[in-house]
């Protein structure tokens, strides 16, 4: 039984993370209809600028203002990464067939993933601790302080996001541009700008999941952002695509089942239960857990 | 006989290139091994870009696991020859040694091929009910999957791959399929059940209403195209004589849908060209090989932001040519006039 449990706390700090990369596609999706292929790379650019931030930090003591710099600061490097990202690939081939949309988004990601293997070399590096490490034991069951960092912070992340979303000017002007874009730029939305702002947020969501798998695995390499974005996407698919709750519900599902495939079966198997869990959701409920059926119209 | 005289003619210009290239028709002339194996590679490739277009290009339906196939067919022929090899070539003492060679090589390709296709329908009856994005993901995933199971069956070496393959592919086999493939391709696509496919791929709703059974078609071309993989990596294993779970991952995928999309989508011999040359950067930019990547995929996101439809779009490369043709005779009259 404790084992269970622990294997349930390992899968909820694993699931946050995927559920926070979950929700940038999850969002995209739902502007554009577009698989963002590179958004797996923004993950791992976020990682890796939380790196290099964390080493001009050090020396002085972990600290919370530390952690914080290192976390604001490879969120803000990556919405604007995610600006240029839709600015300059995506923005010329919006109005093009989807596929050519997915291609570009392909292009993106082989090109982002080939670049950093070049700037930061192709092996991996150790992210340095940014807080104090300690371990908490409750009810049999060891909770360190990273799990704890990610479970919370994550969480905080994604109750302002639901709050930006259904509160705020701009998060009304989202989700009426994911329920219609050309009637959303009819009612006089700037549709141009809404789009980039999703990308903004989605890709510092990324960032940040970036910098915790930083401080909850130590070891971040060019490629590491591929396997986790499939996965998220899987995830996004699971919880319904194009629906917050319902991404970050994938996510945690996810995360769980494949701590629960490594704990209990194999770990050969842990990339493929992802999959596996795809292709049932597809064939059984195509519109996902919390998603609700789009009708095809001529 | 008039029909079978250009395939003929195919079979023995591939007999003597490849006795040409191997050193064997002029004794002291021979293809430099490194250049014969660019070549066999590309070759491969064209089999694979040109299957890929059945189903990308004319099917319209977007498929990121064609490598999971490929690897299908690599290890069951490999398998294959390895295992039963012996016993079949026993079993046909009155056949001269070279042909007791073809025969196990055809017998293993075959069964790969076979396999393969029985995937691809396993694959495709659930995924190919889905549109555009999901199916790429599904598809994706699936070759991942295949990949891992493969990854896990220590008959075929897991993790370390599987060595000890005999060479029995060379330039000769990798050609034939090749050529095998672009016309079973042309004929599939000229032939009525060709323009249900691209019906499908024009408008999948229009196509339901004229009275297309829609996903049968989908899976008949993505059996079709999984069975041709399977002899491409087949072939592969093959050539090399050594496979590993890591030459299948969807970075292969990814590779032999840049050579199509390149070359255009839903043109054969673009898919042809765009291989060639695909192979050919790869290799002549081996010394910049840190840069070929970041290069391949800059060129992909010009390519479909200032020409979406690929090099040659949708036409025939002799198609392509007339029209320059005649474009610049009218420009020449209007020059003079």
């Amino acid at each position: 039984m404790t084992t269970f449990l622990q294997q349930i706390v390992n899968g909820l700090s694993l699931g946050s993370i995927y559920a926070l990369i979950a929700l940038g596609y999850t969002m995209v999706y739902g502007v554009l209809r577009l698989i963002n292929f590179a958004h797996g790379d923004v993950y791992m650019i976020g990682a890796y600028v939380g790196y290099y931030l964390s080493r001009r930090l050090q020396g002085k003591e972990p600290s919370i203002t530390s952690a914080l710099i290192v976390m604001f600061g490879a969120m803000l490097a990556c919405a604007l990464l995610g600006i240029l990202i839709e600015r300059f690939a995506y923005r010329p081939v919006r109005r093009q067939a989807r596929l050519t949309l997915l291609i570009t988004a392909i292009g993106v990601s082989l090109f982002i993933e080939n670049t950093a293997q070049l700037i930061f070399g192709p092996d991996p590096k150790f992210f340095p601790s940014l807080a104090p490490h300690a371990d908490f034991i409750v009810a049999g069951v060891r909770l360190t302080s990273e799990q704890i960092t990610v479970i919370v912070v994550s969480f905080l992340l994604m109750v302002a996001l639901r709050l930006f979303i259904l509160k705020t000017r701009t998060g009304k002007a989202m989700r009426a541009v994911s329920f219609h874009l050309d009637a959303a730029k009819l009612m006089g939305i700037s549709t141009d700008r809404i789009i980039a702002t999703t990308f903004a947020i989605g890709s510092a969501l990324a960032a940040a999941a970036g910098v915790l798998i930083g401080m909850q695995i130590p070891k971040i390499d060019p490629l590491m952002g591929i396997l986790y974005g499939l996965k998220a996407f899987v995830a996004a698919v699971l919880g319904g695509i194009g629906n917050v709750p319902g991404a970050v519900l994938g996510g945690l599902l996810i995360g769980s089942s494949e701590v629960m495939v490594v704990g209990y079966l194999s770990s050969t198997y842990r990339d493929a239960i992802a999959f596996a869990i795809l292709i049932l959701v597809l064939i059984l409920r195509p519109q996902g857990l919390l998603g609700r059926v789009h009708k095809e119209k001529v | 006989m008039k029909k079978l005289l250009p395939a003929l003619a195919v079979v023995g210009v591939l007999i003597l290139a490849n006795a040409l290239f191997g050193g064997s028709l002029i004794p002291g002339v021979a293809m430099p091994p490194y250049l014969l194996q660019v070549i066999c590679l590309a070759g491969i490739n064209i089999t694979l870009a040109v299957s890929l277009n059945l189903i990308n290009g004319f099917t319209g339906q977007f498929s990121i696991g064609h490598a999971g196939f490929m690897a299908i067919g690599a290890y069951v022929s490999a398998y294959f020859t390895v295992t039963f090899g012996d016993r079949l070539r026993s079993a046909l003492p009155f056949v001269p040694s070279v042909g007791r060679e073809s025969l196990v090589l055809l017998a293993a390709l075959s069964l790969g091929a076979i396999c393969a296709s029985i995937a691809g329908f396993v694959v495709g009856v659930p995924s190919l009910r889905l549109r555009g994005d999901y199916l790429a993901i599904v598809t994706l995933g699936f070759g991942e999957i295949i990949r891992v199971f493969i990854l896990n069956i220590d008959a075929v070496g897991g993790a370390r791959g599987y060595s000890g393959i005999p060479r029995l592919a060379n330039f000769f086999w990798i050609y034939l399929f090749a050529a095998a493939t672009i016309m079973v391709v042309s004929r599939i696509v000229r032939s009525s059940f060709g323009r249900t496919l691209i019906a499908i791929r024009e408008d999948e709703i229009a196509a339901e209403a004229m009275g297309v059974h829609t996903t049968r078609a989908k899976v008949i071309s993505f059996v079709v195209s999984s069975a041709m993989a399977g002899v491409a990596g087949g072939l592969f294993a093959h050539y090399l004589m050594y496979v590993h779970t890591n030459s299948f991952t969807f970075l292969k995928s990814f590779e032999i849908i840049i050579m199509v999309v390149i070359g255009g989508l839903g043109s054969i011999s673009g898919s042809v060209l765009g291989a060639v040359l695909y192979i050919s950067l790869t290799e002549g930019l081996r010394q910049f090989a840190q840069y070929r990547m970041i290069l391949f995929s800059l060129l992909l996101i010009v390519i479909m932001i200032v020409r979406p439809q690929g090099i040659l779009g949708h036409r025939e490369v002799v198609a392509f040519l007339k029209r320059k043709r005649s474009s610049e005779a009218t420009s020449g009259i209007r020059g003079t006039g």
